[in-house]
């Protein structure tokens, strides 16, 4: 009997020993992977082509499948968003790139009026797979617009989904999870642990792409995270043992459509929750989550629900930055508010 | 010693300038047009259906207007004076290619073969836009200004990376212009070579704002030159002009040639809507004399010279019109039923949890209302 090989995995990459590998390795695997699964997979954006992409995510891609798939555009992000939904129209699927977080509101109308709402407008007849990757937030001593955490930007559209990986292995899992949804999605990328490292095997099975999953169990108090904060997350729930609390972290992964479940269950058992991330707390994404949490789990609550978020101000400069980002400390303070007497 | 090239040096371009003054093959009088450079006139068939559809959309178009004064219609703007570029830019396109329309563009729209009721979904106040755009090869109507270029654009490639013979019409305006879409839809259709054909509907007026302070350029389709698009400047109100430039335009694209821009002049009569006073930025003098340059009886007097349209033919017309009219004024009358459920369902390819949950939330809401109701 012969083995039967997926078309996704070229026969160099199938062998099945964990390997070690960067956040940045697996998105470039799972675009490869995206593209050699599906003739109608076409990366664009700006220099993504021959340069790789000025993180590298789309280093080689370019030469391996040809400009015709692979190809650097116009400098201009309304123009990558429009002309992807049109050829989304046509039966392709983009997968684009906004160079940085700020660097994407220019295309901001034709996230929300179209790519957002074209499914609606036509009555479920036009549906736009576009996955628009963005990389995402700070603590990589970026120059000013090259830091920011817009995802609240686009969890408030409906039509959107928008999902966050923590780790490497999620990263390729969730980036082939949204090239295969019919909903265009919104993926960001933190720049921080764009160098990570996990040893694994990268595999699109597993949770599916709106499915919220425990990183951590704890019995006293869950932490929730997403993107970058994820192991910001788990390193304060280390360091929680020391203090003597069980903490459990939940990486969000979806934050459109959020698993309320996996929540729940988390916070009903646990009593208490803290939601971490880096992009200002007021009216942000774990405004959000609390307020959910309080509606869900209020009888099961033993203190309110707080948050640990960047302060609200423009994001500093790099020399700056570590103020405003939420650290282990800061969590571990946040947890011993909880009323614990 | 060897030269070497900057990176930014291209090859010169020539013949990318429109002409100063419009290109025009029938003019105001219904005689040959003085200006037709290139242009060339299409044959009498085609003339005659120039004009038949032209008038079934006038009628339409005036019966519109009409429904919104009676309530039937949410808003309607009026493409009355527009009418040839409405006609001539769809009837020349071949049935693959792709039509990208805006809210002023219903006639085109019908042009196209999308039933009346269907195409006036949207303006009747629905939630989506009343047609499959496969069907027809239309996309939904667009109302932010502009953003539908870059669509056009981009279906235009995918054909391109595709290997097929398709190409897109993006209908804009002169306000659209300014907007910074339209610059980025012309450059990438430059760059990318794709098979697009732009079409400027210059009415003069962005609601109110007239051309003069939307842009210092000469003319819009002067603008070509800037993304290395060749561009014609045509008589917006001369069906077999727009028709020609627009073919012309469908052909290059079809042949590999990239994009081409063309500026119609043209004017809007109606005002920008219903909703709209147009005196407090016009003249009626102004307005007159656009009445006086018909794109319909210029036709008509031109076909009529040359035996290609009689009293008979043009009563037929008129009746045929006056029959649609009044099928619109009968859908339109008629009550649409309206399912509340189905607003959550084509969000998502499917409803996420929490929109059945509202779904059902609702329901739940209008079942109480309903039974209040009954015990009253």
């Amino acid at each position: 009997m012969s083995t039967v090989t997926s078309p996704a995995r070229p026969a160099g990459t199938a062998a099945q020993a964990p390997a070690s590998v960067t956040m940045v390795a697996a998105l470039n695997q799972a675009l490869a992977d995206a593209l050699a699964a599906d003739d109608r997979v076409v990366v664009f954006g700006e220099d993504l082509g021959t340069l790789g992409g000025v993180f590298r995510v789309t280093d080689g891609l370019a030469a391996r499948f040809g400009d015709q798939r692979v190809f650097d555009t116009p400098l201009a992000e309304a123009g990558i968003v429009g002309t992807a939904i049109g050829m989304a129209m046509n039966g392709l699927v983009p997968v684009i790139e906004m160079q940085f977080d700020a660097f994407a509101y220019p295309a901001f109308e034709q996230v929300t009026s179209h790519l957002a709402k074209l499914r609606n407008r036509t009555r479920g007849k036009l549906a736009l797979p576009v996955v628009i990757r963005v990389p995402f937030g700070g603590g990589i001593g970026g120059v000013e617009h090259h830091s920011d955490s817009s995802e609240a930007y686009y969890t408030h559209t409906p039509g959107l989904r928008v999902v966050a990986p923590g780790t490497p292995t999620d990263a390729y899992r969730l980036l082939r999870q949204a090239i295969t949804c019919p909903d265009p999605v919104i993926f960001f990328e933190p720049k921080r642990r764009y160098w990570s490292k996990e040893t694994a095997v990268l595999r699109p099975e597993g949770p599916p792409i709106d499915r919220a999953v425990v990183r951590r169990p704890g019995r006293d108090v869950t932490l929730i995270a997403y993107g970058g904060m994820v192991a910001t997350a788990l390193e304060a729930a280390e360091a929680g043992v020391d203090e003597g609390w069980d903490v459990e972290v939940i990486d969000l992964r979806s934050l459109s459509p959020v698993d309320d479940q996996t929540l729940t269950d988390s916070v009903r058992r646990t009593g208490r929750a803290v939601v971490v991330h880096e992009a200002a707390g007021f009216a942000g994404y774990g405004a959000e989550i609390a307020a959910r949490l309080t509606e869900q789990c209020f009888f099961h609550l033993e203190a309110p629900v707080l948050r640990v978020t960047g302060l609200d101000i423009p994001y500093p400069p790099p020399h700056l930055e570590h103020y405003h980002l939420p650290h282990a400390d800061r969590i571990l303070d946040t947890i011993a508010r909880l009323s614990w007497e | 010693m060897t030269t070497v090239a900057h990176p930014g040096e291209t090859a010169a371009s020539p013949g990318l300038l429109p002409s100063q003054t419009p290109l025009q093959l029938i003019d105001q009088d219904g005689q040959p047009g003085r200006n037709p450079r290139g242009l060339s006139l299409p044959e009498p068939g085609v003339l005659q259906e120039l004009h038949r559809r032209m008038v079934l959309g006038r009628q339409v178009d005036i019966q519109a207007t009409a429904l919104t004064k009676q309530g039937r219609l949410a808003v309607y703007p009026s493409s009355r004076g527009q009418d040839a570029c409405q006609v001539g830019a769809v009837l020349a396109l071949r049935d693959q290619d792709w039509l990208f329309p805006t809210y002023r563009d219903t006639v085109a729209i019908l042009t196209r073969g999308v039933p009346a009721e269907q195409a006036l979904t949207l303006l009747r106040g629905d939630w989506h836009c009343g047609y499959d755009p496969y069907e027809y090869r239309v996309a939904p109507q667009c109302t932010p200004l502009a953003t539908n270029t870059l669509h056009a654009v981009g279906l235009a490639h995918a054909a391109r990376l595709k290997g097929q013979d398709q190409a897109a019409l993006a209908l804009l305006g002169d306000g659209a212009t300014s907007e910074g879409d339209t610059h980025e839809a012309l450059n990438f259709a430059a760059v990318w070579k794709a098979p697009v054909v732009f079409l400027v509907q210059n009415n003069g007026y962005a609601i109110s704002v007239p051309l003069a302070k939307q842009t210092a350029a000469p003319t819009l389709a002067a603008k070509g030159i800037g993304y290395g698009i060749p561009s014609l400047l045509i008589d917006g109100n001369d069906a077999a002009a727009v028709y020609a430039a627009v073919k012309a335009g469908i052909q290059r694209a079809a042949a590999g040639g990239g994009p081409t821009l063309i500026e119609a002049l043209t004017y809007r009569i109606e005002a920008h809507t219903n909703a709209d006073d147009a005196t407090r930025y016009r003249t009626t003098e102004e307005v007159r004399g656009w009445l006086e340059r018909d794109p319909i009886a210029r036709l008509e007097t031109y076909l009529r010279a040359r035996s290609l349209l009689d009293d008979a033919a043009a009563g037929q017309i008129a009746a045929e019109a006056e029959r649609l009219a009044a099928e619109v004024r009968d859908q339109m009358n008629r009550e649409v039923s309206v399912d509340p459920a189905e607003l959550f369902e084509h969000v998502y390819a499917r409803p996420t949890a929490a929109l059945e949950r509202q779904r059902a939330a609702l329901l739940a809401e209008l079942e109480s209302e309903e039974s209040q109701e009954a015990a009253r």
